[in-house]
C-alpha cells in the first residue's frame, strides 16, 4: 500500500542512505574520484561551493563536492553548515585588492589601462566545441608561454585611472567604523545598509543573481552598467590578534573583484559622475561577480528612485538570494502534509457538496 | 565508548550548537515568553538540516534540552513519520536524551502541524516548528509594512480577507494555520496546525514555543495564555469534525487521517495522533478495523 510509504523508520532510512552511498559511488569498476582531483581538476566548482558557502577552503569544499555527487548548491549547503559550527576569533583586517598579486585584469572601458589587459584563465574567446581529446586518458597540456616583462606590480586600479578628474565616485569608507553586519550572526534587516546588501549578494545563489542583473539589463530597472574592471588574483590576508596588538598575516585568497560603472545620469546636487556596482567573490566566479556588481547597483538606485523593477527592491532582493534557504523551503513539501491536506479535503468536499445543493435548489425553481 | 560516541555528529558540542548560540537563542526565548505573540527576531544558525524541514524547532530545542530531559518528536501528529524519526535520532545522537513516544512522559514534544490529542501538563514544552512566522504574509509580503501593523495593532487586513472568505464560501474557509490573537494583542500565526488543534492553544498548562529558522523568528505563548481564534459574531469558529470515527481504535473526538485503500474509492479514518490511538488500542478501544496492518505495532528503534 503506497500511503504506508511515507511512514518509515529508522531501518527505511538508514537504507535509502546506504542506496545512496552506493549510487554516489557509482560503478567500482572506474577509480574513485579523489578530493585532490576534485580540488585541481574541478576547480571552479570548488570556488563556487567556497564563495556562497562563504568559507575559504579548497580542501573542504572539494570534499562536500564530492559528498554531493556534483550537486553545487547541495555541496554548499554542506559548507554551510559546517562553516557554522566553527568558533570565531574575530575580523581580519580588510583585504587590499589593489595589492593583488593579479592573474587576470581586464576592463572593457578603456583600449589600454595602466598595466594593460591581461586575459589570464578565460573561457572567453575559446570556441565552444567539446573537445574529444580530453575524453583520452593522460593530456597534460602545454605550459602557457610566459610574458617577456613581469606584470607592474601593484596593478594600477580603474579607480586611480578616474581619480584625476573625478568622473568616478570615490571609496568613501562608510561614517560607521562599528563591526560590520554579519548576517550568520543576526537576522536580515530593513532597510538593509550596503554591508548587509554585498554579504547577501556575496551568499547568493550565482543563478539568481544572473538571472537578476539579466533582467535588469533588459530594462526592469536598468542601471546602464560597463565592465570597468574585472581582477583574479590572489590577496593576502592579515589579522590584528588580540595578544599582539599588530597585523600579521594569515594566509592568501584568490579573488574574483568586478566593479562596473553605472553610464546613466546622476542627480543634480552634486557634480555629475559615474557611479559603481561592487562584486567580490572568493575563487574564480566572474559570472557571479560581474551579477553581483549590477544588482549590488541596482539596489543602491532604491536608496534614490522608487522601486520599480525586482533588482531594485531590497526585500524582493535578499530575501530570496539564499540558495540554501531557497532549496530547503522549496523541497520541505515533500515532507508528509496529510493532516493540512485532510483538512483542505474536508473544505472542498463541504463546498462542492453545498454547491450541488444550490445547483438542485435553482433547477427546481425553474421547474 | 558507547557507539554513539562514534558518530560524526559527537564531533560538535552537546545538543549540536556552541553554547554561546545556546544562550542567544534562549534570550530570544525570555523575550518572546514576555510578549506573548511577538515574533522576536534571533540569529538563526545554519543546521544540518535542510531550511524548512524543522530547523527553528530544532534550535528551540538544542537551546533548552539537557541530559535530564524526555523528548518526543512528532510530524503530522505521528511518532513514526520519516522526519520525526530524523530528528528524534538527531538529539538521541547529539544530547544523549531519552526518546519516548508517550506524550505525558515526554518533557519536550517537538512537532510539526499538530498538537498532540492528549492534555499537556505543567512542566511540558511543546516545539512547534514554523515554516512562516507572519500570520499577515499572504495578505502582504513586506516585512517591513507587517512589523509595523503588528506595532500599531492594524489587523484590519487580516479580518477584511476573513471576511472575504465568508463573502465567497459562505463561511470562514481558512483551515490550517488558523489565525490567532494572543492575550488581545499579538496577531499570531499557530504554525501550520489544523484549526482543529487551535482551541488547545488556549489556557495551555504547558509552555509553547514556536521557530521559524529560516525566517530567524521566535515566538512563545507562556502558560495559561489565553489564545483566542478569530472570528464574527454571526460567523463563529468552529472546528473539524468527521462523520466517521477512528477505524482503528474508535475515537471520535480526534483528528483523523484519511488512507486511501484501493482505486475504487474505499477508503479508511485513522488517528493522525499515532501515540492516542495504541494508547487507546491498548485500552481495548476497538474500531471497525481494527485488525488491518496500520494497527501493527510500528518497528522499534535500536536501542541507543
Amino acid at each position: 500500500m503506497a500511503y504506508v510509504a511515507v511512514k518509515g523508520g529508522e531501518a527505511a532510512i538508514s537504507n535509502a542512505h546506504r542506496w545512496l552511498a552506493e549510487d554516489r559511488r557509482g560503478d567500482p569498476a572506474v577509480p574513485e574520484l579523489g578530493a585532490d582531483q576534485v580540488r585541481e581538476q574541478l576547480s571552479l566548482a570548488v570556488d563556487r561551493v567556497m564563495s556562497e558557502g562563504s568559507c575559504y577552503d579548497r580542501d573542504l569544499a572539494a570534499l562536500a563536492v564530492k559528498q554531493a555527487r556534483g550537486d553545487l548548491p547541495e555541496a554548499i549547503f554542506l559548507m554551510r553548515a559546517y562553516r557554522t559550527t566553527l568558533p570565531r576569533f574575530g575580523y581580519a583586517q580588510p583585504v587590499e585588492t589593489a595589492a593583488m598579486a593579479v592573474r587576470r585584469r581586464i576592463s572593457a572601458a578603456f583600449k589600454d589601462i595602466p598595466g594593460g589587459q591581461v586575459l589570464g584563465p578565460t573561457f572567453d574567446y575559446t570556441h565552444r566545441l567539446l573537445d574529444f581529446r580530453l575524453a583520452a586518458d593522460g593530456m597534460v597540456p602545454d605550459a602557457a608561454v610566459e610574458a617577456e616583462e613581469p606584470q607592474t606590480y601593484p596593478m594600477a586600479t580603474i579607480a586611480s585611472v578616474f581619480d584625476h578628474e573625478g568622473l568616478l565616485e570615490s571609496d568613501v569608507p562608510s561614517a560607521d567604523t562599528g563591526e560590520p553586519f554579519d548576517l550568520t550572526r543576526e537576522p536580515m534587516s530593513f532597510p538593509a545598509g550596503r554591508d548587509q546588501r554585498l554579504q547577501a549578494l556575496a551568499r547568493g545563489d550565482e543563478g539568481f543573481l544572473l538571472s537578476l542583473a539579466y533582467s535588469s539589463q533588459r530594462g526592469w530597472g536598468n542601471t546602464h552598467p560597463l565592465c570597468a574592471e574585472i581582477r583574479l588574483g590572489e590577496v593576502a590576508v592579515a589579522f590584528v590578534p588580540d595578544e599582539l596588538g599588530f597585523a600579521i598575516e594569515i594566509g592568501e585568497l584568490t579573488l574574483t573583484e568586478c566593479h562596473m560603472i553605472s553610464t546613466g545620469a546622476a542627480g543634480m546636487e552634486t557634480a555629475p559622475q559615474f557611479a559603481r556596482g561592487y562584486g567580490l567573490t572568493f575563487g574564480h566566479c566572474e559570472r557571479k561577480a560581474m551579477s553581483m556588481a549590477i544588482v549590488d547597483r541596482a539596489l543602491r538606485d532604491a536608496e534614490e528612485v522608487e522601486v520599480a523593477a525586482p533588482c531594485q527592491d531590497q526585500e524582493f532582493v535578499l530575501y530570496h538570494s539564499d540558495n540554501v534557504e531557497a532549496s530547503g523551503f522549496v523541497q520541505h513539501l515533500k515532507l508528509p502534509h496529510y493532516v493540512d491536506f485532510q483538512a483542505d479535503l474536508q473544505l472542498i468536499r463541504r463546498l462542492r457538496r453545498e454547491w450541488f445543493d444550490r445547483e438542485a435548489a435553482l433547477k427546481e425553481a425553474a421547474e | 565508548m558507547s557507539p554513539a560516541s562514534n558518530t560524526p555528529e559527537r564531533y560538535y558540542n552537546y545538543a549540536y550548537l556552541d553554547e554561546q548560540t545556546k544562550r542567544m537563542i534562549r534570550r530570544a526565548i525570555l523575550k518572546a515568553l514576555a510578549i506573548p505573540g511577538y515574533q522576536a527576531p534571533f540569529g538563526s544558525r545554519e543546521m544540518p538540516v535542510p531550511y524548512g524541514w524543522g530547523t527553528g524547532g530544532i534550535q528551540l530545542t538544542a537551546a533548552i534540552i539537557g541530559p535530564d530531559d524526555v523528548y518526543k518528536c512528532i510530524d503530522q501528529g505521528a511518532d513514526d513519520t520519516t522526519n520525526a524519526v530524523s530528528i528524534r535520532r538527531f538529539f538521541a545522537q547529539v544530547a544523549d536524551v531519552a526518546v519516548t513516544e508517550d506524550t505525558a512522559e515526554a518533557t519536550i514534544i517537538q512537532t510539526r502541524h499538530r498538537i498532540p490529542e492528549q492534555p499537556l501538563k505543567a512542566g511540558q514544552v511543546l516545539v512547534f516548528q514554523v515554516p512562516q512566522p507572519e500570520p499577515l504574509r499572504g495578505l502582504e509580503p513586506r516585512e517591513t509594512e507587517t512589523r509595523a501593523m503588528h506595532a500599531y495593532e492594524e489587523y484590519g487586513l487580516q479580518y477584511v480577507s476573513l471576511y472575504e472568505s465568508v463573502a465567497t464560501y459562505g463561511r470562514i474557509a481558512s483551515t490550517v494555520g488558523y489565525p490567532t490573537m494572543v492575550d488581545e494583542r499579538y496577531l499570531m500565526s499557530p504554525s501550520p496546525i489544523p484549526k482543529f488543534d487551535n482551541p488547545k492553544l488556549d489556557d495551555n498548562e504547558a509552555i509553547l514555543l514556536f521557530g521559524a529558522g529560516r525566517e530567524k523568528r521566535i515566538y512563545a505563548v507562556p502558560p495559561h495564555t489565553r489564545v483566542r481564534s478569530l472570528d464574527f459574531e454571526d460567523y463563529p469558529f468552529e472546528t473539524q469534525t468527521w462523520e466517521e470515527d477512528c477505524a482503528l481504535c474508535g475515537a471520535r473526538d480526534s483528528y483523523l487521517d484519511e488512507v486511501v485503500l484501493d482505486d475504487a474509492g474505499e477508503r479508511m479514518f485513522v488517528c493522525s495522533d499515532s501515540h492516542f490511538c495504541a494508547e487507546r488500542r491498548a485500552q481495548g478501544h476497538v474500531g471497525r478495523m481494527a485488525d488491518h496492518q496500520l494497527a501493527a505495532t510500528p518497528e522499534k528503534e535500536p536501542a541507543q
